[in-house]
Parts: C-alpha cells; sequence; structure tokens
C-alpha cells in the first residue's frame, strides 16, 4: 500500500477531508439550483467583445454567420449551437446545443459568447 | 538545500515537467467542452516545488512554466487567462500552506480551484459579461476532484523524490 491507513495519517488529513466534502457539497448545490430553476429560453443573444450584436428567437430554425465568420451560430428546434469556429480549440463547437436561461456558449479566442435568455424582462438569469 | 547545482538542475527538471504535463493536457481532447476546465496536471510541479523548496522557486516553475508555454504555443489572449489563473492559485497555495493546518490534498484542491475561478473571471472581465458565472458550479466541481489526484500525487512526490545528493 502506498498509503498507509494508520491514525496520525488520518488525523493528518482530516482538514483537507472536511474542505473537499464543504467543496463538493457547495458545487452540488449550485448545480441542483441551476438544475431546479431552469426555463426554456426564447432567445438566443450574440455578444462579441461585451457588446450585444444581435439576438435571434429560438423558435426559428436558421443559421448565422458570426463576427465576420469567425464562427457560425445554429438555431434549431429551440436551441442553439456553433456548428463552425476558425479557432484551434473548438471548444465552443463542442458545448453542444444550449436551450436553458443562462445557458452559454463562449468562444474566448474570438471573443464570442452566445447566451440563451428567456422574455426580454426575465433576460437576467438567476446566477447574475 | 546546500547544494545550488543540484538545486537549480532539479528546478529546471521540474519546469521540464511541468510544461510537458500542460502539453499532454492540452492534447488530450477534454471531455467536457467549458472553457477553463482541467485537471491542471503541471500543478503537481508548481506543488512539489513549493513543499520541496519553498514559495520563491514554486513562483518561478509557475511563471516560468506559463510565459513558455505562451511563448511557444498560446496567443496573447490565452496567455492572459492562464496568468491569471496561475498568479491566483500560487497566491492562494502559498497562502493556505503557510497558516493552515492543510496538506498537499487540500491545498491543491484550493489550487485547482481558484485557477479555474481565475481564468473564468479573466473571461469575464475580457468579455465585459458576467454569462460565463453560469460555469462556476462545474469549475468547482472540476476543480475539486481534479485537485484531489493532483494532491495525492504532489504529496508522493514530495515523500519519495530526493532532493538531497547523500
Amino acid at each position: 500500500m502506498i498509503i498507509k491507513v494508520r491514525n496520525p495519517i488520518f488525523a493528518k488529513y482530516r482538514f483537507d477531508v472536511i474542505v473537499i466534502a464543504s467543496m463538493l457539497l457547495l458545487s452540488s448545490l449550485l448545480l441542483l439550483a441551476a438544475g431546479i430553476f431552469k426555463t426554456e429560453g426564447s432567445v438566443a443573444v450574440v455578444e462579441i467583445d461585451g457588446i450585444t450584436v444581435a439576438e435571434y428567437p429560438l423558435n426559428k430554425n436558421g443559421e448565422h454567420s458570426l463576427n465576420g465568420g469567425t464562427n457560425n451560430l445554429v438555431i434549431e428546434d429551440g436551441a442553439a449551437y456553433l456548428n463552425y469556429s476558425d479557432c484551434p480549440d473548438h471548444t465552443c463547437e463542442r458545448t453542444g446545443k444550449i436551450r436553458y436561461v443562462g445557458q452559454t456558449i463562449v468562444c474566448l479566442p474570438n471573443k464570442v459568447s452566445i447566451t440563451v435568455k428567456g422574455n426580454a424582462d426575465d433576460g437576467v438569469d438567476f446566477v447574475s | 538545500m546546500k547544494n545550488k547545482t543540484l538545486k537549480l538542475t532539479t528546478l529546471a527538471l521540474t519546469v521540464t515537467i511541468a510544461m510537458l504535463l500542460s502539453y499532454i493536457e492540452s492534447r488530450v481532447p477534454a471531455f467536457v467542452s467549458i472553457p477553463g476546465i482541467k485537471v491542471g496536471l503541471a500543478n503537481i510541479a508548481v506543488i512539489f516545488a513549493l513543499y520541496k523548496f519553498g514559495v520563491k522557486e514554486a513562483a518561478a516553475v509557475s511563471i516560468i512554466r506559463v510565459l513558455l508555454l505562451s511563448t511557444l504555443f498560446g496567443t496573447p489572449v490565452s496567455f492572459i487567462y492562464s496568468v491569471t489563473g496561475a498568479i491566483l492559485s500560487l497566491t492562494v497555495m502559498i497562502v493556505l500552506k503557510k497558516l493552515t493546518p492543510l496538506t498537499e490534498v487540500g491545498v491543491s484542491v484550493f489550487g485547482g480551484v481558484t485557477h479555474n475561478i481565475g481564468q473564468i473571471g479573466a473571461a469575464c472581465v475580457m468579455l465585459s459579461t458576467n454569462v460565463v458565472i453560469y460555469y462556476l458550479p462545474f469549475l468547482l466541481l472540476s476543480g475539486t476532484v481534479a485537485g484531489i489526484a493532483v494532491g495525492i500525487i504532489s504529496a508522493l512526490l514530495v515523500k519519495r523524490v530526493r532532493t538531497d545528493n547523500k
């Protein structure tokens, strides 16, 4: 055995265990809250470098070229996703479809973000 | 440690290993596609330096790693994310090691989580938006789990690797 289970060693890691347990608890509570409060959004808001450049209703299927062609946004059956990015990491493409209020796709290299929002009034999501 | 050459060589090797670990990690496709989520294998080298040598050495390993990696593979934007995460996590780890009875494992968990938070914070500022906060729970969770693994490996290395030349 690499780690011997002896009392002094257990005592040594006591604080680590407490810290890790509370960290896991906190993150699961946050995730749970996100799950309970999720509502289907109505519009995909496109921001480039922090400025809102376009809003596309999620109930209208279509494709939109963003930021002069660096990213390509697809709206399909109430969900939005990016199917093209010219950046090397393609994280935004792998994020997949977003449909609930507050969900976001971010393309850091191109400074593009897509956020699902509800109606104009409840545009602020619960974690903001 | 008295032998300066040995210390220099060990630290140089630690930086090399940190860079290699980052590189390997970047080649493995992320299983969750959320910006900022990483296992943070390179933190093994930083924690090793922190416990084996000290604050100055750990800072050197961390900063040199980020500088070299950004020069070789990164972009100015990715450099800002990396350096924010690295400095934040380094500071938190140093303070926790000094002030709390946490071992390598606990320190590493906080290091991982704050690294993620630093990156997402930098993203929020760069994109002048707070929407990225939506990812926070995922970052906390992944940072904790990865931090445990990284911490255990670091603790073993600190215990097993000899840096004296007896």
